[in-house]
């Protein structure tokens, strides 16, 4: 038996709608991160790292940061994964090598290795797929030299795509690692 | 008999507070898709002097009834003079229209300015009244008190508990903008709990409904919070280096199940709900997350990829054995056990296409409930007869419902918004 009934009810999907005690709770934050208080910080850092960097370079001469000369292979900050994979693709040795090398050469840098994932599936098992890759990255730079201290992996699972579409295409930029250095 | 029902409005003061306050909303609406095999025809007959309020009882007690797939409504048009109590209710006149059971009652104003609110259920084949309860309440409470005689009519014909008058979470999304909310069941009086620019997902219930524990990505981290409903205070329970997920209640409400990376790789840790003393209880060289307690709380269901695919799995807290409950598919994640222990309710992978289905653990019987392509995040009603889960239409997200036995299906749906990742609050506290 199929029938249809519809029944109007109310949703109030927009912020700032009552003043009871759930509303904005106050924010108990034991993390140091600035402004990243709950509706504080609208801030994307998941995947401005790379495509930030580019305009935004200020002292471009000789002894510039090498982390932002758009030149230097380190502002270079993503590596991406096939699908279903966590091995780091022979094309993003270089990339990964050099991190590990600047983490040596600096041992006081600190990175944050972002994983994410494709919108495909559970977004719990994908918090857990996005740190599988992250971790992977972190592991070859550590058997390259750098620190565990100095690197810390995390996950965005499926949750903050850089591409928003449904495709492969979309799906392929979507399964990426992405290295963020403390302070940026 | 006189029911007061104080500390259970307590329960729903929440809820309550905000009713006189005008609320700027969308619209979300409850589409039923698809109704049960056999539903019991119920004439709800308006309460005598019911249009003396705007909003009354009885059309709220027959949108509970009919929205659960298990009721179809007989109309009461043109029946004068209204039945008001059991015994003028005229069985042969209701047979005719081919009504079993017929609802009859009252509101009457109190000098105090609260309400006398009286039912009765009548069995018109049996010509029987089933049930007749009075409640005093006032007029904020008249919708509390229409879903409270909803879940008793409903127990009464089905035999199973009602869960009109319980909550559910859910999580919009409208462009950067996150928010948790908690609504009534039917999604009415929606409160938002927690805001945000950075996504939010997983929220769970403790176990009384004070609680929901969640995960924020707020901290440019998954971090999972703990926050009262009574006061918006919350905290960050699970902070530490590296990813913080999948929070889990214990039954007894003391202790959370989360998902740490701290160690190296996802793994299953059991804390206490304030945040201590955190130990690993299961290990894999892979991916263990998703944990939830079975309603004993021996055991923990969870997902791991430790035999080359996700699939879900059983581990006793006390024996340390770990048992493999999938096997179809490569695919299977997402464990919410049954509240009768029997069985789970779980995300399978079919092709491209994501569906929600069931697991008898005893028979290994698989039942598929969704089509998909893209349901996930489902979650059992606390008298495991529904199952809410995410899904899309649209091009949004969207949340939709469904009986356990795969037969009623509901969709509701939130204009401009993405919504997700529902939770199915606890029955009230009696």
């Amino acid at each position: 038996m199929r029938n249809y009934l519809w029944i109007a009810l109310i949703a109030a999907a927009l912020a700032g709608c009552s003043t009871t005690p759930t509303t904005e709770a106050p924010v108990d934050d034991r993390s140091a991160t600035a402004g990243a208080g709950a509706g504080s910080t609208g801030a994307q850092t998941g995947g401005a790292a790379g495509s930030g960097v580019t305009g935004s370079a200020v002292g471009t001469g000789a002894g510039a940061n090498p982390l932002r000369d758009p030149n230097n292979i380190l502002s270079k900050r993503s590596v991406y994964f096939d699908f279903d994979s966590f091995v780091v693709k022979d094309e993003y040795r270089p990339l990964v090598e050099a991190h590990a090398r600047y983490l040596q050469q600096n041992r006081n840098a600190r990175m944050t290795i972002q994983g994410n994932t494709d919108e495909r599936g559970s977004r719990e098992y994908n918090i857990a797929l996005g740190q599988k890759r992250a971790d992977a990255v972190k592991r070859m730079m550590t058997l390259l030299g750098a620190q565990d201290g100095q690197i810390e992996t995390v996950s965005f699972g499926k949750e903050k795509p850089k591409n928003a579409g449904h495709d492969e295409a979309s799906w392929a930029e979507n399964r990426r690692d992405d290295i963020v250095y403390a302070g940026e | 008999m006189i029911l007061l029902l104080r500390r259970w409005f307590a329960f729903g003061l929440l809820a309550l507070s905000s009713l006189g306050v005008p609320l700027a909303h969308a619209q979300l609406s409850i589409e039923i898709v698809g109704g049960a095999g056999a539903q019991i025809p119920i004439a709800i007959v308006p309460f005598g002097n019911e249009g003396t309020w705007p909003l009354g009882i009885s059309g709220v007690v027959g949108a509970d009834l009919e929205r659960s797939g298990m009721f179809r409504l007989v109309s009461t048009d043109g029946v004068v003079p209204r039945p008001v109590r059991a015994e003028e209710v005229q069985g042969p006149l209701w047979r005719a229209r081919n009504a079993d059971a017929v609802v009859v009652g009252s509101m009457t104003p109190m000098p105090d300015g609260k309400v006398d609110v009286r039912f009765a259920l009548v069995d018109v084949v049996k010509q029987t009244s089933l049930v007749a309860m009075s409640f005093t309440v006032t007029q904020q409470q008249f919708r509390v008190t229409a879903h409270k005689i909803a879940d008793i009519i409903y127990e009464k014909l089905t035999g199973d508990r009602g869960v009109f008058s319980t909550r559910i979470a859910y999580i919009t999304r409208q462009g950067t903008r996150y928010q948790l909310l908690v609504a009534d069941a039917d999604g009415n009086d929606p409160q938002t709990v927690v805001s945000s620019n950075e996504p939010l997902l997983s929220p769970r219930w403790s176990p009384d409904g004070t609680r929901l524990a969640y995960v924020s990505l707020e901290n440019r981290k998954p971090v999972v919070y703990v926050q009262s409903l009574e006061t918006g205070a919350r905290r960050a329970v699970a902070n530490f280096r590296g990813s913080n997920s999948s929070p889990a209640w214990a039954p007894d409400g003391r202790r959370l199940a989360v998902t740490l990376t701290k160690d190296g790789g996802s793994q299953v840790y059991l804390m206490n709900a304030d945040g201590g003393n955190p130990t690993r209880v299961l290990t894999s060289s892979g991916i263990d997350t998703e944990a939830m307690f079975t309603p004993d709380g021996q055991s923990l269901v969870f997902t791991s990829d430790r035999g080359g695919t996700p699939q879900i799995y059983r581990a006793n807290l006390l024996s340390g054995q770990v048992e493999r409950l999938t096997f179809d598919g490569s695919y299977n994640v997402s464990p919410r056990p049954l509240p009768d222990g029997k069985g789970m309710v779980f995300v399978r992978r079919d092709g491209g296409r994501f569906q929600v289905a069931t697991l008898d653990y005893a028979t290994r019987q698989m039942q598929v409930l969704t089509a998909g392509p893209g349901d996930e995040s489902p979650s059992v009603a606390p008298n495991g007869k529904m199952v809410i889960y995410a899904s899309e239409g649209g091009g949004r997200g969207i949340l939709a419902a469904v009986s356990i036995d795969g037969r009623v299906k509901q969709r509701l749906v939130a204009p401009a918004v993405d919504v997700r990742e529902p939770a199915w609050g606890p029955f009230p506290r009696s």
